[in-house]
């Protein structure tokens, strides 16, 4: 398996084209860009209003735990068929699954907010919206952002798995690989797919360490430090 | 023709039917030996934690990155590292095994830190040695925050097991390559619809077994008899 990877990795041809490295790379970074952005969008408003409301958190985590067991082939394999084209049904598939983490991740947040702290906004007069962009959003931030990270884990893993209807990206070299059983192609197919996930975990972990606000990070140290 | 009469036609098939107990029982086989093996380790890498505390940084990391690797990945790897065939089935239960574990090492290891410290040296006092200490007292009361992990860990492997359909090893999953190769959707809506029933049970099971194993837990019996031996 060793020799037959090298090998794969030492061809040229690999390495340029429509078909090389940097391009199936760029197209899997696309899907996972243009999914997450689509679900963001969908998620986020509704998973902070049942934060900040308390109402459907029943629905919202119901819905959540049930898209989880969704099997992301079966998803996948559905939307293809539906929209007989793979492209868009690959995405489609993509965004369904990448909703419920990032609803999920806020609201969370928003719902594990210590009462006491928007008790406290709403006593120095901060209304709604106010006190959901600057209190409860800030403070909620670490496990949004950790709802995002999750989204992004799933993305890149369910973009590699669509491969299978006839997406791009990098799955290709995993599928065509084991249709000729070229173990060289399917391994290195595997280890970009792995190494793209790692990467993006880390900036995305980079990403947190930037937004959450220096007081939210010192006070959930302090709680750690005395929970042990 | 409608979706309902496909339906019909599809699951009025004895040899449909065949394959869907089949498809089923390998499903259940797939993805819960790895929750047995995967907590097994989880259980050691607490063991680990709880007796070599400067490991647990590492541990967290390793269990981070696995995690993170994309399930197709780790499907097709795993043949080349332990040199097995790549439509074996042990890839698809190693691959699950070391999921499992990865999400519970982190639960782990903060359930066993949040024991109270008086119980632990109660325990010792009593003449438990660590071992013994570990499996009868820190373990059995890690269980609820174990458990809530195990759940998310069940259901996660049920769902992943169809992408092994994708290697030739995938339960239910066949039915997805098998709509998507006939164009039919029938096989697909039945495995969804099957995959989810089955992450329900699941589910529920697991459910029943944490009450089981956490007496303490249930609610006070309303049995006078009994008040006074659930408050001491």
């Amino acid at each position: 398996m060793i020799p037959e990877t090298f090998a794969w990795f030492g061809d040229a041809a690999n390495w340029s084209g429509p078909g090389g490295v940097p391009a199936r790379l760029a197209e899997h970074v696309g899907y996972v860009a243009l999914a997450l952005a689509v679900a963001f969008v969908i998620a986020m408003p509704v998973g902070l209003l049942v934060g900040h409301t308390g109402r459907g958190a029943v629905l919202l985590v119901g819905t959540g735990n049930i898209v989880r067991a969704l099997p992301t082939l079966g998803v996948v394999t559905l939307f293809f068929l539906l929209l007989a084209d793979s492209t868009p049904a690959a995405l489609v598939g993509l965004v369904v699954l990448a909703v419920p983490p990032i609803m999920a991740g806020a609201y969370a947040g928003v719902q594990a907010v210590d009462p006491h702290v928007t008790d406290a906004a709403s006593g120095v007069g901060m209304r709604g919206m106010q006190r959901l962009w600057q209190v409860e959003v800030p403070i909620a931030l670490p496990l949004l952002l950790g709802g995002v990270r999750n989204a992004v884990l799933q993305l890149v893993a369910t973009a590699a798995v669509a491969a299978y209807v006839g997406l791009g990206g990098l799955g290709r070299y995993l599928m065509d690989g084991l249709a000729i059983l070229d173990y060289g192609e399917v391994v290195a197919g595997a280890v970009f797919t792995a190494a793209l996930a790692v990467v993006l975990d880390l900036l995305l972990a980079g990403l947190q360490r930037v937004l959450v606000p220096r007081g939210v990070r010192l006070a959930e140290l302090a709680t750690s430090k005395g929970s042990t | 023709m409608s979706l309902v009469d496909e339906l019909g036609t599809y699951l009025g098939s004895a040899n449909t039917r065949a394959q869907l107990w089949s498809g089923l029982a390998e499903h259940c086989y797939l993805a819960l030996l790895p929750i047995v093996f995967g907590t097994v380790l989880a259980v050691g890498a607490g063991w680990l934690g709880r007796s070599r505390p400067s490991l647990r940084g590492t541990l967290g990391v390793v269990a981070n990155l696995v995690y993170t690797v994309p399930s197709l990945a780790l499907f097709v790897v795993i043949p080349g590292i332990i040199g097995t065939t790549i439509l074996d089935s042990v890839n698809v239960v190693i691959a699950l095994s070391l999921y499992t574990a990865a999400l519970l090492v982190r639960p782990m290891l903060d359930a066993l830190d949040a024991v109270p410290q008086a119980v632990t040296a109660s325990a010792t006092a009593m003449g438990y040695r660590p071992a013994r200490r570990f499996f009868g007292i820190e373990l059995p009361l890690a269980v609820p925050v174990l458990a809530a992990g195990v759940r998310v860990a069940a259901v996660s492997n049920i769902s992943l097991v169809s992408v092994g359909a994708l290697i030739g090893v995938g339960g239910l999953g066949r039915l997805f390559t098998d709509g998507f190769q006939r164009e039919y959707y029938a096989p697909i809506v039945v495995g969804v619809v099957l995959t989810l029933v089955l992450a329900l049970v699941v589910d529920l099971l697991l459910v029943a077994l944490r009450r089981f194993l956490t007496p303490w837990q249930r609610p006070a019996p309303r049995d006078p008899a009994h008040a006074e031996e659930v408050e001491a």
